[in-house]
């Protein structure tokens, strides 16, 4: 960036008076718009965080009366020892990259046909956006239930067509049912950034790829890909966000099961609180979470800030 | 590359007509393949929608038929029993959550963004990093002080405790979005806007905010689609009086009988604002989610 921030800092730096009392408020005057949304933001998310690290220190449980008794990390010691949280923790790894990889996967290639000139694109483009506005929790039901039942799910007649016994997929394949239905609410997303990259892709560096005899492939994997990295990245970044948190589909198609087969951690934790009332426990791993959560993410916005800063 | 050449030419949305260095493939057999592929994979991802839609208008035995329905009469009993199940309610919650949240968030994230963009304070990169990484929390590490603060204030099951938390969810996207439209303004505007003597109110309200106006209509419907579909806090905080409309649609589930048919009106009924408000503005929806990618 050149244009606002340089011009206003050349602006500064030509004022050689140094009266502090001003600068200090201009200092002000500049925070001050952000000072809302800053101080609103730390008491939603950062006080109620602090409160289950208080909770994760004690031992309470709400159907023992007599419990609530500062355990310190045994609560941690636990959940590691628990193998249902490695078990939860990994699905919620698998959901997450399953998901992200392939919904990005099927929406480079839908955003790559619809780059295309036809007829009727924009129809073709409505209907394909139409599951990402979808209410995930009525998207969970028209998979879970008339996609999927066994007796008269879609996908059950429709195998039963070329003669393929009927499967009871929230049973037999829970993970893969629930990511049917994420890849299914989440690959208009990507399709949606991806083709935004591709719109806006330089017209005259392609044409000139075409006159340098360059073909269809080569283009795409040295112009089109490079030129596309940015929006890719976005996607991943916002796409594993949201599904990293998915609860909806699990607590509607499968609830976890069958036994905890299909639990990822939200889901986990979820139980543990509000069907276990064990908070002591469900606050120690909520904060495991956030602390691999920030991990990962602190790694992944490092990525996505640095290139900001290599195009700046 | 210059910055200022780019902020003067904002993006490409997607009205750019079709690229003409391709049309040669348009045509032709492998191009009329193509389209096909196009249009057979459009139906297939719109499928599962439409025969919601459809099944919304049968009655029960029809929707749950092995061979299925594919042709039947269609009835408006389902929409009204959905209705008579007190709908309403539901819809009036979801209204209250969705509308005042989003309005918060708008006031809270146009400053903000402005702060960041504009006239950028120090360490503007961390304070970005900080709202990001909120959005990262997962929002199970907090439900628990949540719910127990909530019910200690006295405010469980009540929409203004939902308005306050989808306020927080979809702050840190708000004004990663809506700093993103304010960087593509050029300064030459606002220098103009100063030189003429303009204080900050009135830059604001008669430069910025008509410039800005696009984005913030694709920001506060990112935010209406998250705040209306939510489901996990409705679940968790609510029990009659507050409940939104996707516990609505967990409701028509019974554990007896047929209920596929008045599941698929709910749902129907449901989605339906969302999916008309994405339709109707795609091409700001486009925008403002790849305005993170552009700057």
């Amino acid at each position: 960036m050149t244009t606002l921030v340089d011009r206003h800092n050349a602006a500064q730096s030509r004022r050689t008076e140094p009266d502090v009392a001003a600068q200090r408020a201009e200092a002000w005057r500049r925070r001050a718009p952000l000072l809302p949304a800053l101080i609103f933001t730390i008491i939603v998310t950062q006080v109620p965080f602090l409160v289950t690290i208080w909770y994760s220190l004690r031992s309470w449980n709400l159907l023992r009366p007599d419990g609530d008794t500062f355990v310190g990390l045994s609560n941690y010691a636990d959940i590691f020892a628990d193998s249902t949280f490695r078990g939860a923790a990994l699905n919620s790894v698998l959901i997450t990259v399953a998901c992200v990889l392939f919904s990005m996967l099927i929406g480079i290639g839908l955003a790559l046909l619809l780059d295309r000139p036809f007829r009727g694109r924009g129809v073709a483009r409505t209907l394909l956006i139409t599951p990402f506005l979808i209410m995930p929790v009525a998207g969970s039901m028209i998979w879970a239930v008339s996609m999927l039942n066994p007796t008269y799910g879609l996908v059950n007649w429709t195998i039963g067509l070329v003669g393929i016994d009927p499967v009871d997929w929230t049973s037999t394949y829970p993970v893969l049912s629930i990511l049917m239905a994420l890849v299914w609410q989440w690959t208009p997303f990507m399709m949606l950034l991806v083709l935004a990259g591709l719109q806006a892709q330089p017209k005259d560096v392609l044409e000139a790829a075409q006159v340098d005899g360059a073909g269809w492939g080569r283009t795409f994997t040295w112009i089109t890909l490079p030129h596309l990295r940015r929006y890719i990245e976005l996607g991943v970044l916002l796409g594993a966000i949201y599904v990293v948190n998915t609860f909806d589909q699990i607590y509607l198609m499968t609830a976890g099961g069958p036994g905890t087969a299909s639990a990822n951690l939200p889901f986990y934790i979820y139980q543990r609180a509000f069907l276990g009332f064990d908070i002591g426990q469900a606050a120690a791993m909520g904060v495991v979470v956030v602390i691999a959560t920030i991990i990962v993410a602190t790694f992944a916005l490092r990525l996505i800030f640095r290139s900001f800063e290599q195009k700046d | 590359m210059t910055s200022t050449a780019q902020t003067l030419n904002p993006p490409a949305g997607t009205n750019r007509p079709a690229a003409t260095h391709r049309k040669d493939r348009g045509s032709g057999i492998g191009g009329g393949l193509l389209t096909t592929l196009t249009w057979v994979l459009s139906i297939a991802f719109f499928f599962p929608v439409l025969w919601m839609a459809m099944t919304a208008f049968k009655n029960e035995n029809q929707a749950a038929s092995n061979p299925p329905t594919w042709f039947f009469t269609p009835t408006l009993d389902q929409f009204r029993a959905v209705i008579d199940a007190g709908a309403g309610t539901f819809f009036a919650n979801s209204l209250i959550a969705t509308g005042v949240s989003t309005l918060l968030v708008v006031l809270l994230a146009v400053p903000a963004a402005y702060a960041l963009a504009i006239r950028p304070v120090a360490k503007t990169s961390d304070v970005l990093f900080f709202f990001m990484s909120t959005k990262m929390l997962p929002v199970v590490a907090v439900i628990m002080p949540i719910y127990v603060i909530a019910g200690q204030l006295h405010v469980l099951d009540n929409i203004w405790t939902l308005v306050v938390l989808y306020t927080a969810m979809n702050l840190p996207i708000a004004v990663w979005m809506m700093r993103s439209f304010f960087q593509e303004i050029p300064g030459e505007v606002l220098e103009a806007a100063s030189m003429d003597g303009a204080g900050l109110m009135r830059t604001m309200r008669s430069v910025l905010m008509p410039m800005v106006a696009p984005g913030l209509a694709a920001t506060a419907l990112i935010c209406v689609i998250f705040a209306w579909n939510e489901f996990f806090f409705a679940l968790n905080l609510t029990a009659s009086r507050a409940a939104t409309v996707p516990i609505f649609i967990t409701s028509t589930m019974t554990s007896e009988g047929l209920f596929l048919a008045r599941l698929s009106a709910a749902s129907l009924l449901a989605s339906l604002p969302v999916i008309i408000a994405g339709w109707v503005a795609q091409k700001q929806l486009v925008r403002g989610l790849s305005m993170g990618a552009i700057k």
